[in-house]
């Protein structure tokens, strides 16, 4: 009896070994795919960064072993800090309105009590710019903002200025344009990430709220916010990775100039610039900047966020 | 049944990834494939091209040279009658252009990959043709580097090329004193006026009258300001100029590995300044919609700069075309010396090193850029300033070949004298990346966002990121 009952249990527990065997070879095409595009090219960037290697005309310079030299330069022209800060500003500008607006639609869709109709549409088209091609987007704000552009044509028409507005000379407009098409593209999936976030957190605690006299004000500051919490977290880590590695917008909407006077220059474009003259040892030591920058901030953000639970 | 599910989706999850897999892998192939048509055999062959390559691949960044080849070269025949970048057929040959736009050393940057590959290349894939322009000219017939055949390597005597302006070979001749390129244009330019404004502010439209008024920056500056107080810009954007002045510097961009901002350049930086706080031109781009806005009729821009190809290839129709409302259709342009002279652009036809149609790319070359009744034609057809000294000569002396896009002006007797005096010594290699990053770095300072010398600064930066192995002033 005892003995069966004991070969039972072992060829349960051969059958789940077994299962395992499976899991692992499910596991080898995402390796395979993780190995071969991504470590091995993390790798080789890194290896890379250590070396002069970059064409002259139809030749090519290096690989030559130089050590930290690449890194030297890059913190002795003190450039990237400049790029740093406009790819900061530029994040944040787009950032701040983004989390507003994104919270707010997202308490009004997952609030029953308001029984806001046509939902399903609303949600589909605030997730729309996102599917827009980030170039195609640029190309279009470029094209609107023009000197000539419809903008400009609207304004002048209405009497609101005397000429047309320069959008593109002035500092503060490309910021601004880049942080709003960064804004609108995104919006509409932070706000899809905290309705699920609202739509997880128990109804009860709701409910048991208004029964307490809550005002729908105090629940959201009080009941939802402090349980958006996790969500909220990965929202802003996502977003500030993703901030960090702006490109395309502002590389379309100003050329890839970063005009005016390189303002509105993000890391990665600067990263393109070396890239574009094949200069693999600084873009590789730049690369690697990045990423421990893109380290350290994921870091602190999560510390941050995190401590009031320890 | 359940396990099953999961294990079917798993299996579908990981095809997924094989599949996005294979996708990367498969997404970099780049050569423009022209659809294949059934072309007859053309009558009028004189090369034979039965024991060479089946294809010749030809790298270009606009489609100039394929509609030249596909107008003017005997036997050509288009695989798409509107569009001549799709290729064709020569004689059996297919015929393909590998066309990368030109912008930020982006053609280049295509060339120089695909000339690296060159030697492991398939004899169908091997670069047999490609263009180049003047900036960068010397980077690609560069003896060193040995990319472009050099001319007599192909069986192209000095005397076949000896109707050339010698500026067009100077640029193409490497430091053995090889000619490597050669080119159908001579693109010594001019100042095109608007003939009515011109009517209006200056009191005639004659190219003489007009001249007085540009005769030099001081003259030019002065008649900008008469422009403003007519309600006219002087010019589109200060980068009109700008070629004007950087042709007539006393040393090349480039100095012993060293960035040299010339005086006349400095000048160009100040006049230009001068002339955008005073409001009388813009800082907006060459080729931009705001900076052909004046190609449009009536126009508010009494002058651009430029060479034959800019007033045919750019400007609009000429009046027996489509009326596409511009002032080209008007014939209301009118052409003259300017404060300057100067040339612009142009372009040369290298035979790549490692072809496999060298009968076939030195016709080409002979037929385009050398033969008289080929480059009459392209002269009166296309209004191409063609680099043959006796057929501009002839079509000089001709009043009938008058310019429809100029009303009528000959213009041949002006750009012919000009293309004897053009001065290619002061290029440099870097020309491409310095001219356009220069231009970009100064728009912060008349745009008033920046001072000269942080401009400046902002130009050192992007020629070091772009050719690492220069050093800044």
């Amino acid at each position: 009896m005892a003995g069966s009952t004991g070969s039972k249990a072992a060829s349960g527990r051969d059958k789940i070994k077994s299962y395992n065997k499976y899991g692992y070879l499910f596991l080898i095409p995402f390796a395979v795919v993780f190995v071969i595009f991504q470590l091995i090219p993390l790798v080789q960037t890194i290896y890379y960064s250590f070396f002069e290697n970059y064409r002259s005309g139809l030749k090519m310079i290096g690989p030559n072993f130089i050590g930290l030299e690449n890194y030297k330069t890059l913190f002795q022209s003190g450039d990237f800090l400049i790029y740093f800060k406009n790819t900061m500003i530029m994040w944040v500008l787009g950032f701040v309105p983004q989390i507003l607006v994104s919270l707010l639609l997202a308490a009004w869709f997952t609030d029953v009590s308001l029984r806001l109709k046509g939902q399903r549409f609303f949600k589909t088209v605030i997730y729309l710019p996102n599917l827009i091609m980030a170039s195609a987007f640029s190309m279009l704000f470029f094209t609107l903002f023009g000197d000539i552009g419809p903008i400009n044509s609207i304004l002048v028409s209405l009497g609101l200025i005397s000429g047309p507005y320069k959008f593109m000379s002035h500092v503060w407009s490309v910021r601004g344009l880049v942080a709003l098409m960064n804004f609108l593209m995104w919006f509409g999936n932070t706000t899809i990430l905290l309705m699920a976030g609202m739509m997880g957190i128990d109804k009860s605690l709701f409910e048991a709220a208004e029964v307490d006299g809550a005002t729908s004000g105090q629940i959201f500051r009080k009941v939802t916010l402090p349980l958006l919490k996790p969500i909220f977290i990965y929202v802003l880590i996502t977003s500030l990775i993703g901030g960090l590695q702006m490109f395309d917008v502002p590389q379309i909407l100003t050329n890839g100039s970063g005009d005016p006077n390189r303002t509105s220059m993000t890391l990665v474009m600067y990263l393109n610039k070396h890239l574009f003259s094949k200069n693999y040892g600084m873009a590789g030591a730049l690369s690697v900047i990045l990423l421990i920058i893109t380290g350290i901030l994921s870091l602190i953000v999560f510390r941050a966020t995190m401590k009031d639970e320890d | 049944m359940k396990k099953r599910t999961v294990k079917i989706v798993s299996l579908l999850a990981a095809g997924a990834m094989a599949a996005s897999l294979t996708a990367c892998g498969g997404g970099s192939s780049s050569s423009s494939a022209a659809s294949e048509t059934g072309a007859a055999e053309s009558a009028a062959e004189s090369v034979s091209t039965a024991d060479e390559g089946k294809v010749l691949n030809i790298e270009v960044w606009n489609n100039e040279f394929p509609n030249r080849l596909a107008a003017h070269y005997p036997g050509f025949e288009p695989a798409d009658k509107d569009d001549a970048t799709k290729g064709g057929t020569i004689n059996g040959v297919k015929v393909n252009f590998i066309l990368t736009d030109n912008k930020d050393n982006g053609y280049q940057t295509k060339l120089d990959e695909d000339l690296a590959k060159q030697a492991d290349a398939a004899a169908d894939d091997k670069v047999d043709m490609f263009l180049i322009e003047a900036d960068y000219a010397l980077k690609y017939v560069d003896a060193e580097a040995d990319v472009a055949e050099p001319l007599k390597d192909l069986g192209i005597t000095a005397d076949d090329l000896s109707k050339q302006y010698k500026y067009t070979q100077d640029v193409v001749t490497d430091a053995n004193g090889d000619i490597r390129a050669s080119s159908w244009q001579a693109c010594s330019a001019g100042l095109i006026y608007n003939r009515e404004i011109a009517k209006k502010v200056l009191g005639s439209d004659d190219p003489e009258t007009v001249q007085k008024a540009v005769a030099d920056w001081d003259t030019f500056t002065k008649t900008a300001e008469e422009m403003k107080k007519a309600g006219y810009n002087m010019t589109a954007t200060v980068n009109d100029t700008y070629r004007v002045y950087s042709n007539n510097v006393a040393g090349p961009w480039v100095q012993n590995g060293k960035v040299v901002v010339d005086d006349n350049i400095k000048k160009w930086v100040d006049d230009s300044k001068t002339m955008v706080d005073a409001g009388e031109t813009t800082t907006n781009d060459l080729w931009s919609k705001e900076w052909s806005a004046g190609f449009k009729a009536p126009g508010d821009v009494f002058c651009y700069f430029g060479p034959a190809w800019l007033i045919n290839f750019s400007m609009g129709n000429a009046p027996d075309g489509e009326d596409d409302g511009s002032i080209a259709h008007a014939g209301g342009w009118g052409l003259t010396n300017g404060p300057q002279g100067y040339y612009w652009g142009g372009s040369w036809i290298c035979a790549a090193q490692g072809t496999d149609n060298p009968a076939l790319v030195k016709d080409i070359i002979l037929k385009l850029t050398t033969d008289n009744d080929v480059m009459k034609e392209i002269a009166v057809d296309d209004s191409d300033c063609v680099n043959n000294k006796e057929v501009l000569a002839e079509l000089a002396g001709d009043d009938s070949f008058g310019n429809a896009i100029l009303g009528g002006q000959n213009p041949y007797k002006m750009l012919a004298d000009g293309a004897e005096k053009v001065d290619m010594s002061n290029i440099s290699a870097y020309d491409q990346g310095c001219n356009e990053e220069f231009q970009k770095a100064m728009k912060n300072y008349f745009d008033g966002n920046a001072s000269y010398d942080d401009a400046l600064a902002q130009f050192n930066k992007a020629i070091v990121e772009k050719y690492p192995d220069l050093k800044a002033e």
